[in-house]
């Protein structure tokens, strides 16, 4: 999934206050490969992801290719691409989630949002990620929703999930209206 | 110089060479496929490149071994040559084998390997980890086939060589490893059209030119 950038206004100032975050980290680092994983790694606790943009200024500081810079972070795990979601969904794909059907799970959230693992919505309200093992193997299949962890966790409780999002959502507007009726 | 006896052949070497390299140059055959003539490191990733030393337990990678002095090597060997079947086999199983549509057919170094080791390119008893036709990548001049890439990494090294900022990289890990790019997606920004060694290197006709098919030579 693209972010769109194309919408220039709402976007820009995201981008640049993305760019001034990269650039305070590059200013404090030294031009040295062997900075690299950790300039990466301030640069996700800053921004939640690792943009395009941010990856090639670390490759013109550091005086690397951008493909380097890429197919290190990517090797790990910890480095994500696509920006946070308002709500994060962990499908767990460790052993006993794997055996007790954690993959049949991950494909239908996937399928559900229209995401890979590893992305975000184009409105940014879902991430769904795999992460291995979350520490509840008695309860696999789990996906940790937020902070709530669903266990034993059926195809058929994904739709509940989102429905209840949906609610949560339409109860906010509901408030915001109400207090905008209020005033 | 040091002197050493490989397959009963005598012959001499430089100290500090590493034996892969000897043995080339003096017309051995040993399979190898990550290695090429005059690499300072190589990435022994290919596995295949094994042969027996006396006096050590097990076949070791000529690719890593520097020669000594009074060295007896077996290229050979029965242990050498099961090493080199079932390195070859894992690598033919995530590889896609359809070589009538394949511009590296009859100079692929996958089939030079299977007919020097006597093994079919059809590995039956292993599940194939070769995906389906994609040759999308990020490179604005150049198709990768993934189900056909060995993962050797020739290009990469080429990239490096012919490059002071290699433009080839290895992208994730495990399974889904694949050769990609990033960056300027512009072609005259890049210098590739002039190169294209990473083309040229490749032993399986992965890499290729975007918008040719690569199917059709």
């Amino acid at each position: 999934m693209k972010m769109d950038r194309a919408r220039s206004d709402p976007w820009q100032t995201e981008e640049e206050a993305e760019s001034d975050a990269v650039s305070a980290v590059l200013a404090g680092r030294e031009k040295h490969r062997k900075n690299l994983i950790p300039i990466l790694q301030e640069i996700q606790h800053k921004l939640g992801y690792l943009s395009e943009a941010a990856m090639e200024a670390v490759a013109e500081h550091l005086s690397i290719s951008h493909s380097e810079v890429y197919g290190v972070a990517s090797f790990y795990n910890q480095f994500r691409f696509h920006p946070p979601g308002k709500h994060q969904i962990k499908v767990c794909l460790g052993t006993a989630c794997h055996v007790a059907g954690g993959g049949i799970i991950l494909e239908n959230f996937e399928r559900k949002l229209g995401v890979k693992a590893g992305e975000t919505t184009a409105d940014r309200e879902f991430s769904v990620e795999r992460v291995a093992c979350v520490g509840c193997c008695a309860l696999a299949p789990v996906a940790v929703v937020d902070e709530a962890v669903e266990a034993h966790i059926a195809p058929s409780r994904i739709e509940g999930i989102f429905l209840g999002f949906q609610r949560q959502k339409e109860q906010q507007e509901k408030e915001v209206r109400e207090g905008e009726l209020s005033s | 110089m040091v002197r050493l006896t490989v397959d009963e052949k005598e012959i001499e070497a430089e100290e500090g060479q590493n034996l892969l390299q000897v043995c080339l140059e003096n017309g051995i055959t040993v399979p190898h496929l990550c290695f090429l003539e005059g690499m300072e490191n190589s990435p022994a990733s290919c596995r295949l490149c094994f042969v027996e030393i006396e006096g050590m337990d097990c076949p070791v990678p000529s690719c890593q071994t520097v020669v000594h002095d009074g060295m007896v090597v077996n290229t050979q060997s029965p242990a050498v040559r099961h090493l080199q079947r079932s390195a070859l086999q894992l690598l033919l199983s995530a590889h896609r084998v359809d070589c009538s549509d394949c511009p590296a057919n009859k100079r692929c170094a996958l089939q030079q390997l299977a007919k020097l080791l006597g093994i079919p390119l059809k590995v039956k008893h292993l599940e194939s980890l070769a995906g389906e036709v994609d040759t999308r990548m990020g490179h604005p001049l150049l198709a990768y086939d993934a189900g056909r890439c060995v993962l050797c990494g020739r290009c990469l090294y080429a990239c490096a060589k012919h490059q002071e900022h290699p433009l080839l990289t290895f992208v994730r890990r495990g399974f889904s490893t694949r050769v990609d790019f990033k960056g300027k997606t512009d072609p005259a920004e890049l210098p590739c059209l002039a190169c294209l060694a990473c083309v040229e290197i490749c032993p399986v006709s992965a890499l290729g030119f975007a918008g040719k098919t690569l199917g059709a030579a």
